[in-house]
């Protein structure tokens, strides 16, 4: 009986301790989501450079400017999507959305996102383009990698996926598009996949 | 014996074994966060904080956000120490039986 109840305590801590410090509502089904519009973003970019400017990609051109937009509207509706789903899931499971630990993850996640950002946007007005794929790649690892302390701590995993990819790409960087399509696309749809499977059925 | 020393007093609590486990994997926490990670009242709660403040395993830090007042918690040293060690006499004691 006794032992019984120490079992209790030491099984609440351990609840208590992870609840506190980590953000577990992250939607799996968010990420295959955001995995389907990169591959759709792609195929639009894809598509732009084939048809009107023969296979190259002339930096401050009209069509420059258009994928840049595209690959703007990909963020963009991953963002909006993972912020819906998440909210979606936190109140099925009668969690606040914005607490300490969801302003934790957010934080730890565009420090590196930023960072990367900026130093790509630095580095293509130096006409320095060639690396821009791995670079994407290999900051959104580091991003993910640094909030993985703060939620579902696997994501760490698809944050050295990431970072992997990153440096093939940077090793290769004509295949930088089809490595773009395997990271953010079907890397993401994958494991969005799987975790929705663990975690969000129950 | 000596697992039975181990096995402290102080934390002979769930709101107290609670409050702990917060602190130990948060630098720190407010009293409206513990409060809602541990389903306390306030009374309960404050009364809880106090008995590990009056033995030195966590500190209370008091200021102002704007014109709220705030009361954040942590750890101390002492605290994180004799935590472990009660974790440490009860997974002792679950493995005896």
């Amino acid at each position: 009986m006794e032992s019984k109840n120490y079992l209790n305590d030491i099984s609440e801590i351990k609840q208590i301790m992870n609840k506190s410090s980590r953000f577990i509502s992250l939607s799996g089904l968010s990420g295959v989501l955001a995995g389907i519009y990169a591959i759709i973003g792609a195929a639009i970019a894809y598509w732009l450079v084939m048809t009107y400017s023969n296979g190259t990609l002339m930096l401050d051109g009209y069509i420059y400017r258009l994928i840049l937009l595209d690959l703007a509207l990909i963020a963009i509706f991953s963002i909006i999507t993972a912020v819906i789903l998440t909210t979606r899931k936190a109140k099925k499971q009668d969690e606040k959305i914005w607490d300490g630990t969801s302003k934790r993850l957010v934080a730890n996640f565009l420090i590196p996102l930023i960072v990367g950002g900026l130093y790509i946007l630095i580095i293509l007005n130096q006409q320095k383009y060639g690396q821009t794929g791995a670079l994407m790649l290999i900051f959104y690892g580091l991003a993910l990698i640094n909030a993985s302390k703060y939620s579902i701590g696997n994501i760490r995993y698809l944050g050295f996926i990431e970072i992997i990819l990153g440096l093939i790409c940077a090793l290769f960087p004509g295949y930088g598009f089809w490595l773009w399509i395997l990271g953010f696309g079907i890397m993401h749809i994958v494991y969005g996949t799987w975790m929705h499977f663990k975690y969000d059925k129950n | 014996m000596s697992i039975i020393n181990n096995i402290n007093k102080v934390f002979d609590h769930r709101i107290r074994l609670g409050i702990m486990s917060v602190l130990m994997v948060n630098e720190y926490a407010d009293f409206n966060t513990l409060k809602d990670l541990l389903g306390a009242t306030d009374g309960n709660l404050a009364s809880h904080t106090k008995a590990l403040e009056k033995a030195d395993y966590i500190t209370v830090e008091k200021q102002f956000i704007g014109r709220k007042p705030n009361t954040r918690y942590a750890t101390t040293k002492l605290g994180k120490t004799a935590f472990n060690k009660h974790i440490e006499a009860l997974e002792k004691l679950i493995n005896k039986q």
